[in-house]
């Protein structure tokens, strides 16, 4: 390999343990000069657990890491920054109520007297640093009034201003869309030089193949193997992260539609977006909904249970036109909407999962008086937890301690409880790891087969196409097409969906 | 949440540079004018401020004069320092209950140092505001170190400092027999001719001092960015324990001052009471648009806030509104406050 030369950063047998956890165990990396090192590894793997340890914000319990050759004591994530090390967390760190400039030099201000602060000062620096990364951001904006994009751009500024040599990224481009993750790679690209080197660490594939060198893997807070990305498939690295073959290619098998359909939409038209949407769903099928960002699919799912105001459309339950104008009156008609904002709006984090299961039909699990009846509701828990697989040491387990493919199991039990024919999922793998994605596969089927009418909204287009029994594509608002599952490929989804109305309008 | 993006075909392009396009989508949507959304608050509570009067002006001829006015000033002067101290900490996120039972204590304080101790009175002044600094010191301790809920942590020191109060000065008043110039403190009447009293013009430079501290210095900044995001602020390396113990002492040293004023107008340091005070302040902070979520609020706001809770206050009283109904008004001027400051927000 590269005996004689030293790395740029290296990290040897280092492990970290948590009570009840060993995070990492004897983990190497190995980052060279001048390279762009993918960290790849399911939910839990240690990815995170590493760029802490980096970061200073963890001391690791063994191990070292050494900078050009030279050990280092990662003291906090100060003295990391100063180092040359930075880091761009997964979530944002910046204070939405200072000013661009100010976000990008906390913590270094310039100081006149030891306690005065010159604003001026700050806000050249910063356009200064904008100049160099080519950066379109005004210093004295306040961070709140950014979109999330441009918030992204003020992290990547932040930690460039500290002449950095090794830049972590942790899941960049998680909410971006593609014109903004071009132009983060392209600063990408820019930053990288003989002297520095990039980690970056990401669950998109595709996204790997185009900006990385190389791929390291972690399972379960051990070292896996690194690969040059170019010789590599995608589905060798899958393997690598979940420690099994998993096949990206299976189809449902064909099926026809029997029966009326369960739900059936017709002209549906929002003031903003959605125009003349029409599709039918019908039981014991899965229809996947594909389409760009902002095409309107989550808008169809929030028109549809009431949660939006529709404009004009017809919805028919089992044949018969209904008015819904609001969630709870399309829960009572048995339709389920489970949002892509699991966290939000899907689950109590700090309740018990057995209360999750049953909060939307509680009414059902109390005595006239109002008096909670706690043995059923143990009942119902323990029988959907069997049923669902719901990985968790008993029922009144906190939501917060399950994965999140076990969360997304909770939503799912709540609505079955509910009695919910037609489940509307939107997103329904996001920030699920690669295995437990599986298992949801699984169910969504099984619930398929049992007679439930599925719709699934999904952004990944291997997904929609692993699940669905059709395809719905959008596009700005509009239905483009409504395809087989044996009709359908990715070339042809994401044609229908840059189906745009009108040349050189992008769907917003 | 935003809608999610498909990836469109995976690696087609190997070096694409950014398109003209791809910025242009960055660039958009930049608000304008963010400046002037930031001095709405200030502008919508003084607007109240001038209303009031004015609505008071017309209803008595006796409320729009000098003397009243000075007197409305002279009310403000004790629960406004106090207000300006608490408005630090209410921006950093927390909230200090103990200002109100503190500020007593350091009355009581004051009478030990000067009557008991007999020290000179520069001394005994300048203790007892170090007193008040003690007391947000501890406060600042046990938020930041021992991680106790601002809530909690201020509840426990507003109970101690009611009981101590108590304990020190036996339950009985302490008079400043032995420093008759104490009282001058407060009262002294600094333009000949008029009734204008030192205590008023030390708020005013107070005020000064906060709004400095608040917008110009690291400890404002520092303020703020706590308020705005705490744990983002740590992981840029800024040292947020030791800040916010300086945030809550600062709010001490506020205290001990409004300790000396108050026992200074009295002539003597009362050693009950003060319960209460702390929300009067807490209020005065709220109607003047700062977010007891953190991260917004200005030395401004608090000022007009604490000004129209005295205006309020004093001119009923003038109208001769029963005392009963002063406090119903007040309840209803904050409400309302706070409900156009969140339809602000919500629009903006």
């Amino acid at each position: 390999m590269t005996a004689g030369t030293t790395a740029l950063l290296e990290v040897e047998g280092v492990s970290k343990g948590f009570p009840g956890v060993q995070a990492l165990a004897d983990v190497q990396l190995e980052l060279r000069h001048g390279e762009v090192l993918a960290l790849v590894g399911e939910n839990g793997a240690g990815k995170s657990t590493l760029m802490k340890l980096l970061a200073g914000i963890y001391t690791p319990d063994a191990g070292t890491f050494r900078l050009n050759g030279r050990e280092l004591a990662i003291e906090g994530p100060r003295h990391a920054q100063e180092l040359g090390i930075s880091i761009i967390h997964q979530e944002f760190n910046l204070m939405p109520d200072l000013t661009v400039a100010q976000n990008i030099f906390i913590g270094r201000e310039h100081r006149q007297a030891g306690l005065f602060l010159d604003d001026r000062a700050l806000n050249r620096r910063a356009q200064e640093l904008f100049d160099r990364l080519g950066l379109a951001l005004d210093p004295a904006e306040r961070v709140e009034q950014l979109t999330v994009a441009r918030q992204q751009m003020v992290e990547i500024a932040k930690a460039l201003s500290f002449d950095a040599k090794v830049l972590i990224m942790d899941e960049p481009t998680a909410a971006l869309n593609d014109a903004e993750v071009d132009v983060l790679f392209e600063l990408i690209e820019r930053f990288r030089t003989p002297e520095t080197g990039v980690i970056y660490i990401s669950h998109r594939m595709e996204e790997l193949a185009r900006i990385s060198d190389r791929i390291s893997v972690l399972r379960d807070g051990r070292y896996v193997g690194t690969r040059v990305t170019a010789e590599t498939a995608p589905s060798e690295i899958i393997s690598l992260m979940v420690g099994r073959e998993i096949s990206g290619e299976q189809r449902p098998a064909p099926r026809q539609p029997e029966g009326e359909p369960v739900l059936s939409v017709r002209g549906l038209t929002t003031r903003h977006l959605l125009r003349d949407v029409s599709f039918d769903v019908h039981a014991g099928e899965i229809l996947g909904f594909a389409g760009l960002m902002g095409a309107g699919r989550t808008e169809v799912a929030r028109a549809i249970v009431g949660a939006d105001r529709r404009e004009s459309g017809e919805i028919r339950v089992r044949g018969r036109a209904v008015a819904i104008s609001s969630p709870a009156e399309a829960a009572g008609l048995g339709i389920g909407y489970l949002s892509e904002d699991r966290k939000q709006l899907g689950v109590l984090l700090e309740r018990s999962v057995r209360e999750n299961i049953v909060l939307s039909s509680l009414r059902d699990y109390a005595s006239r008086s109002g008096f909670v009846r706690d043995g059923r509701i143990e009942a119902t828990g323990r029988e959907y937890v069997e049923k669902l697989r719901i990985k968790t040491p008993s029922t009144a387990q906190l939501v917060r301690n399950l994965s999140g493919g076990n969360q997304q199991k909770v939503v799912i039990a709540k609505w079955l409880v509910k009695d919910c024919d037609v489940l509307i999922f939107d997103e329904p793998t996001r920030g699920i790891d690669v295995g437990a994605k599986e298992e949801i596969y699984a169910l969504l089927r099984r619930l398929a087969d049992e007679g439930k009418a599925i719709v699934m909204i999904s952004s990944e287009l291997p997904e929609v196409l692993r699940l669905s029994d059709r395809i719905a594509v959008m596009a700005e608002g509009r239905l483009t097409a409504v395809l087989d599952n044996a009709e359908a490929t990715q070339e042809n989804l994401m044609d229908y969906a840059t189906r745009f109305s009108s040349e050189g309008t992008i769907a917003r | 949440m935003s809608p999610t993006t498909t990836k469109p075909e995976t690696g087609s392009t190997g070096g694409s540079t950014p398109s003209t396009s791809a910025y242009a989508a960055i660039e958009a949507g930049k608000p304008r004018f963010a400046w002037l959304r930031g001095s709405l608050q200030q502008l919508l509570a003084f607007a109240s401020l001038i209303v009031i009067v004015a609505v008071f002006s017309f209803a008595s001829p006796h409320f729009f004069t000098a003397n009243n006015l000075v007197s409305i000033l002279t009310a403000a002067t004790v629960t406004g320092i106090l207000a300006l101290g608490t408005t630090f900490v209410i921006i950093t996120g927390g909230i200090d209950l103990s200002i109100g039972t503190g500020m007593v204590l350091c009355g009581v304080m004051a009478g030990v140092f000067l009557t008991y101790l007999g020290w000179p009175l520069w001394l005994g002044v300048t203790a007892t505001i170090l007193f008040g600094a003690l007391i947000g010191l501890i406060n600042g301790v046990n938020v930041s170190v021992l991680g106790i809920p601002p809530f909690i942590a201020t509840l426990g020191m507003m109970l101690i400092a009611a009981g101590l109060s108590l304990v020190i000065s036996g339950t009985k008043p302490i008079y400043f027999t032995e420093t008759p110039d104490f009282q001058s403190i407060m009262n002294l009447s600094i333009i000949p001719g008029m009734r204008f009293p030192l205590g008023v013009a030390i708020f005013i430079v107070m005020i000064i001092v906060a709004a400095v501290l608040l917008s110009k210095t690291i400890l404002g900044r520092y303020t703020f960015s706590i308020g705005s995001n705490e744990a983002a602020t740590a992981l840029s390396g800024v040292n947020v324990r030791r800040w916010k113990i300086t945030i809550y002492t600062l709010a001490g040293l506020f205290v001990g001052l409004a300790g000396v004023l108050s026992a200074s107008r009295l002539s003597s340091a009362q050693p009950t009471g003060g319960m209460g005070l702390e929300l009067e302040a807490i209020a005065a902070v709220v109607i003047g648009g700062t977010s007891l979520q953190g991260g917004k609020g200005s030395i401004v706001g608090t000022v007009i806030g604490a000004l129209i809770m005295a205006v309020l206050t004093n001119g009923l009283r003038i109208i001769s509104v029963p005392q009963e109904w002063q406090s119903v008004a007040v309840g209803i001027v904050i409400l309302v406050a706070v409900y156009l400051d969140m339809l602000r927000r919500r629009r903006g």
